[in-house]
């Protein structure tokens, strides 16, 4: 996670208006944005907006139709990816099946002028580094999944290069072996401070990895922020319902107060939200969302120092930690899911039940 | 017994298909010159007289460089066109590899003809060189398709893995798929072999003075007396081919394993 106390960083990766066409298709549609040294960035977003095709021009195996990719300051358009200081761990992995794992790990010090001894030592350590101490001799071919990953990422990390970049990785393990590579890679990130690009779909696994996150979608960047600005702070319905969950509660907006903004939500009432609170309108009909996390059911002679609204429970959903419910607010229509921890003692309520939900308008984002 | 009928076909099919080729051995090994049963006695007579026959030598060495060239020139051509309708789009790209494999489908006879006319019309002489040139037109459809399968398992992201660790096309070739499509490649070239070698149509008509194996053994069998020595020709043949198919599946299921691919049966 970032820390917003620490000096930013120096740039590594700059996106000066990127257009990309497959044909007629305009797969990227004015890129703009920078990746920073030492960062993990993650490019999140469903398929087909153009994530994996940023990754490949950043690797070079994509060229641009206009725009600029600089990597550490350098303009890369006449730069081949053979020559670019960048290396990548692709979704197959791309293990050449014919090689030892040795012989895999070694593969980008064929040029190096080092010794046959010093680069046997240089393989060694990299392996060493992914937990593979002692495959080297091993047929490839013959590896596991997670063993396959780890040799690509031995591979890709024994040249040192400025920036690592990783197709979705993560994408063919299973989940707990997923789960796990997550931690591991962010200790490898950690240890040894390279930039790495991670295309991902899968949201859960862009938040608990990144430093930052640029969502996409068709082609254009929606949001690049840290991952707690990304979830608590949205800035368009879209990336909003992209990244968890959230509900939708249709809103008017009555009028402004300074710098604050006076909604007027169905279901909630009247309420003032700050500036961050209203990314710039895109002319859509107004509602204002909020995370399940944010509303708390409360159990009879609770009490709340927060707003609070009746309503009627509809769905109870048992997730073992958790407990989610869909609760009508106020006797309207508006349905909202909210969730709750399974503390000791805390009864799951049932489906009819009267209850009071406690809500805050600082949990609120304005999208209109 | 739902299936004696069955059986009773599948062994009568496989007696019609491989009991002539039994009989080669057999009446070359037979100590006389009409080819019929009862067997008369043994004798190595007929290979003797096969070992010294010059016209033959000269016969088979034509043929020899007439096969090891074509398989040579058809598979390179394969290894250009496979790669091309794998790897790339480009406009025509389907008619272009329609056109290649055309001479797959395409009568002999034709090719043979065709060819023939128009060497004679820009008077090209005949020679062996022309049968090469007909026998890598008809062979090159076969190279393509083998080659194709074997360039179409190749996992793209392989070669962008080489270009990325800092290799350029060339070495990215050498190292990375040209190991890859070795197990297609030496399919390629013995099935171009074998069928260059005993290809008749285009030898006969493309070959002028020059004689090589298939029409040679066939012009031999007008003389009755020159039979028992082709018998003995073709028991060789019979063997050389066997081993030569076994070293390639040997070479195959190696390449397979080494690999950790699955074997899907392959070409031979």
């Amino acid at each position: 996670m970032s820390n917003a106390s620490s000096p930013p960083k120096p740039t590594m990766i700059e996106f000066r208006d990127v257009h990309k066409y497959y044909g007629d298709y305009h797969a990227l549609r004015g890129i703009n944005g920078t990746i920073r040294a030492g960062e993990f960035f993650s490019l999140l977003g469903p398929s087909g907006c153009g994530k994996t095709t940023l990754l490949r021009t950043i690797a070079g195996f994509e060229g641009i139709d206009s725009g600029a990719v600089l990597i550490d300051g350098k303009d890369m358009a006449k730069v081949p990816a053979n020559l670019r200081p960048t290396n990548m761990v692709f979704q197959s992995y791309a293990i050449f099946p014919h090689m030892s794992v040795a012989e895999n790990v070694g593969f980008g010090l064929r040029r190096d002028p080092r010794s046959k001894a010093e680069k046997a030592a240089a393989v060694e350590e990299a392996l060493e580094m992914v937990g593979l101490k002692g495959y080297g001799g091993r047929a490839a071919h013959a590896l596991s999944g997670g063993q396959r990953q780890r040799v690509a990422l031995a591979r890709a990390l024994i040249l040192k290069p400025k920036v690592l970049l990783l197709d979705e990785p993560l994408s063919a393990l299973d989940k707990k072996m997923r789960e796990h590579m997550q931690v591991e890679l962010i200790k490898l990130q950690r240890q040894v401070g390279i930039t790495f690009v991670l295309v991902t779909h899968d949201q859960e696994e862009a938040l608990v990895m990144s430093d930052r996150i640029a969502v996409m979608f068709e082609g254009e960047i929606a949001q690049l922020a840290d991952p707690e600005t990304l979830y608590r702070r949205p800035n368009s319905r879209k990336v909003a319902d992209f990244i968890g969950t959230m509900n939708f509660i249709p809103a008017e907006v009555i009028g402004t107060q300074g710098d604050q903004i006076e909604v007027e939500a169905k279901g909630l009432g009247r309420a003032l939200l700050n500036a961050d609170q209203c990314p710039a309108g895109r002319g859509d009909v107004p509602v204002v969302g909020l995370r399940p996390e944010t509303l708390t059911l409360l159990y009879p002679g609770q009490t709340t120092s927060e707003r609070k609204v009746d309503g009627v429970i509809d769905e109870v959903i048992y997730f073992g930690d958790m407990t989610y419910y869909d609760v009508y607010l106020g006797g309207t229509d508006v349905e909202v899911r909210l969730s709750m921890r399974n503390t000791p003692g805390r009864p799951i309520l049932e489906v009819g039940s009267t209850v009071d939900v406690a809500w805050s308008p600082s949990a609120l984002v304005l999208f209109r | 017994m739902k299936s004696r009928g069955l059986k009773a076909y599948a062994i009568g099919y496989l007696i019609f298909l491989y009991a002539p080729i039994a009989l080669l051995p057999i009446f070359a090994f037979n100590d006389s010159r009409i080819i019929a049963f009862p067997l008369s006695g043994f004798t190595t007579n007929w290979f003797a007289e096969m070992w010294a026959d010059r016209q033959l030598w000269q016969a088979l060495k034509n043929s020899l460089v007439i096969s090891g060239s074509t398989a040579v020139i058809a598979t390179v051509l394969g290894v250009f066109g496979a790669r091309a309708s794998t790897r790339y789009a480009f406009p025509g790209k389907g008619g272009l590899v329609g056109l290649i494999m055309l001479p797959l489908v395409l009568p002999e006879m034709i090719v043979a003809m065709s060819l023939l006319v128009v060497l004679l019309a820009i008077s090209v002489p005949l020679s062996i060189f022309t049968v090469i040139l007909g026998h890598v037109l008809i062979t090159t459809p076969f190279a393509v398709a083998i080659l194709s399968s074997a360039f179409q398992s190749l996992d793209k992201s392989l070669e962008e893995a080489a270009y990325d660790l800092g290799e350029g096309p060339v070495s990215t070739f050498r190292l990375i798929i040209l190991p890859l499509v070795a197990p297609g490649i030496i399919s390629s070239l013995l099935i171009c072999f074998t069928i260059s070698l005993d290809e008749f149509i285009i030898a006969y008509f493309l070959a002028g003075a020059d004689t090589v194996l298939s029409s040679y053994i066939y012009s031999q069998f007008r003389f009755p007396a020159k039979v028992p020595a082709m018998l003995a020709l073709g028991t060789i043949l019979v063997l050389v081919s066997v081993t030569l198919l076994s070293i390639a599946e040997f070479f195959r299921r190696r390449g397979i394993a080494k690999t950790g691919g699955k074997d899907t049966g392959g070409f031979l």
